[in-house]
């Protein structure tokens, strides 16, 4: 045998036998695995308090969701918390959307590149970072303390307002991104047939940008509806409406309030336990309003990414 | 016609400006739009003046050896911070424990292996879990994690610890250190990963070595923010962790004990509503100046390296 047919041999075997990537094959299900952990942990935790909590909905009903809050586990109910929550979304929707969407288009559209600029652009990615009851220090000093004349102290009113300011960053972040999402030819047709520079933006660019910036907006909301951390220091806790027939809707904004996830938050520390189907079932339905404010800012982005 | 040339000449002779009424128009948006930019500036001030000022107050009102302690325990003046400290960095190193692995190998996997079918599956699960509130998981370490993980497989914990606790501040986390990590990887050249498997590398090697080293700032950007999130997580320590009482100091992840964030919602809704103006309701700026100083050091190093990235390619 010559060498060469010795090559030969050595070749041919090796074209012809596939060899199992063993290594290529663990480490993919490895990746799968951790990728199975997060499925996991999200069904285990929707199963348990799903289980826990469904007896409240049979044995109770929608009386669970209308009634108020109690120290008797058999009489407490969500209600106040329903509303509490409500009123928040409503108040952020109120302040942080328009100031949001106008410093993102301020940001995107008119400011020059300078060093204030830029300074802007650091400090409000710093903003986004900054941990969620340190905006419930600002809260607590800025509108139950300096301004409670106006917002009744620890009112839903200076709750709304905290949250407000705390996703400010996020709605200015994910508007901006939407806004450099438009492609430039659009300005550049818009001021070519010579339409001023809030023309072009408030024509041409904000609608390409509406579904992302809507995107954010609702991630945002979700975001403010499961927030408790801030809205603790803001006096959430204490958690009655100002009831009875004489007091108006202005009186209620402005007494002590409660949110839905203060209220899972109270009731989890429940250490008597008479309270667990409760807290679960109060948390059934804290995640079916955040879930589905999450679904829809889903939906909405898969298809912005279609259509841009 | 004649009329028509009249009319064109008539416009060309106004200036080119406009008229002043849409360039006024202009003029006033644009104030508001600059006006709406400096909320975010003021925010900031406010932040900083309030938590500083305050933190300052507390500061004058205690002798500096009350924060060497036995523990925290405000409403009896021991304000030993190295408690929380310690607190908060065993909590987030259980936490990263679970969130680094997990949340790299899902990064690496959607960034490297899946298949846009796939994609369109997993990744709205992993958001899912990313938008679930922190009060849940809360619950969850106190229902699940802790009763049927940590009892089971630590011998010696205590009834309330601080590992359940991270163990759930690291699911929330997964998400986060997933999203960025896998944004880090698809941001590198796919040049880089054809040359790597025109050379005869297999996916595991190119994945390994070639993109992973080349996504590296990225990922340290994703570790980095993960960290600062695990510091700033409040609701599932306070909820879990068990000293709401206050906590001697522990390094024990199977101790109860408090974190930077859990002493300050524990000093806000404690059974003796803390007062303002005493110590210890100072206290809370204090605590609230610690961690917004931690968190924005961690969030100006991971905003480094996010810029080190974009910058090489």
């Amino acid at each position: 045998m010559t060498a060469t047919s010795v090559t030969q041999v050595a070749v041919q075997r090796s074209l012809r036998t596939r060899r199992t990537d063993w290594t290529g094959i663990v480490f993919q299900a490895l990746l799968l695995l951790s990728l199975l952990f997060s499925l996991l942990v999200l069904t285990t935790l929707l199963a348990d308090v799903i289980s826990r909590g469904w007896v409240v909905f049979v044995e109770r009903g929608t009386d669970f969701l209308t009634s108020g809050l109690s120290s008797r586990a058999e009489q407490a109910g969500v209600a106040p918390g329903i509303f509490g929550s409500l009123v928040i979304a409503i108040i952020v929707a109120l302040f942080a959307f328009p100031i949001g969407i106008a410093t993102a288009v301020y940001l995107e559209e008119y400011a020059p590149d300078n060093f204030l600029t830029r300074a802007i652009t650091i400090n409000i990615r710093n903003l986004a970072g900054v941990p969620s009851i340190v905006y419930g220090l600002l809260g607590l000093t800025i509108f139950v303390q300096a301004l409670g004349s106006i917002t009744g102290g620890r009112s839903v009113i200076s709750g709304g307002l905290t949250l407000a300011v705390l996703v400010l960053p996020i709605v200015i972040i994910t508007s901006s991104e939407a806004l450099r999402a438009v492609p430039n030819a659009l300005r550049e047709a818009g001021y070519g047939v010579g339409a001023s520079r809030w023309e072009v933006t408030r024509h041409l660019v904000l609608p390409a940008a509406a579904p992302g910036i809507l995107t954010g907006t609702v991630l945002s909301l979700s975001r403010a509806l499961g927030e408790t951390a801030p809205l603790i220091l803001v006096g959430a806790i204490l958690g009655f409406f100002a009831t009875g027939s004489e007091a108006t809707l202005l009186d209620q904004l402005r007494s002590n309030f409660t949110t839905l996830p203060t209220i899972v938050f109270d009731w989890a520390r429940d250490f008597e336990r008479d309270f667990r189907p409760l807290t679960a079932a109060a948390i059934v339905v804290l995640l079916a309003v955040t879930l589905l404010a999450n679904a829809i800012a889903i939906f909405l982005r898969s298809r912005f990414e279609r259509t841009i | 016609m004649t009329e028509a040339a009249v009319d064109r000449r008539g416009d060309l002779s106004s200036p080119l400006s406009g008229s002043p009424t849409r360039r006024r128009k202009e003029g006033v948006i644009r104030t508001v739009l600059t006006a709406a930019a400096m909320t975010s500036v003021l925010i900031s001030a406010f932040i900083v003046l309030t938590v500083a000022g305050q933190a300052i107050a507390f500061l004058g009102q205690i002798e500096l050896p009350q924060l060497q302690a036995v523990g925290w325990f405000p409403r009896r003046h021991l304000f030993d911070i190295a408690t929380l400290v310690v607190g908060s960095l065993v909590v987030t190193l259980v936490a990263m424990a679970i969130a680094t692995p997990i949340g790299l190998a899902s990064g690496i996997y959607l960034s490297e292996y899946a298949k846009p079918r796939v994609r369109q599956v997993v990744k709205p699960v992993l958001e899912i879990l990313a938008g679930i509130p922190s009060v849940v998981l809360g619950f969850f370490a106190l229902t699940v994690i802790n009763p049927e993980f940590v009892h089971r497989v630590f011998v010696g914990a205590e009834a309330y610890n601080l590992m359940a606790a991270g163990i759930a501040v690291g699911i929330l986390i997964i998400p986060l250190v997933a999203s960025i990590s896998e944004d880090a990887m698809r941001a590198v050249p796919q040049n880089l990963r054809e040359a790597a498997y025109g050379l005869g590398a297999r996916r595991v090697a190119t994945s390994l070595r070639v993109v992973l080293p080349a996504a590296v700032s990225g990922i340290v950007a994703a570790l980095i923010v993960g960290i600062s999130r695990a510091i700033g997580e409040t609701m599932i320590v306070a909820i879990a962790a068990g000293g709401s009482g206050g906590a001697l100091f522990t390094v024990d992840p199977r101790d109860q004990g408090q974190t930077i964030t859990a002493a300050m919602a524990a000093l806000a809704t404690g059974s003796d509503q803390v007062k303002g103006g005493s110590a210890a309701f100072l206290s809370l700026y204090f605590l609230g100046l610690v961690l917004f100083l931690i968190t924005f050091l961690l969030n100006l190093v991971a905003d480094a390296f996010v810029r080190r990235t974009r910058q090489r390619y």
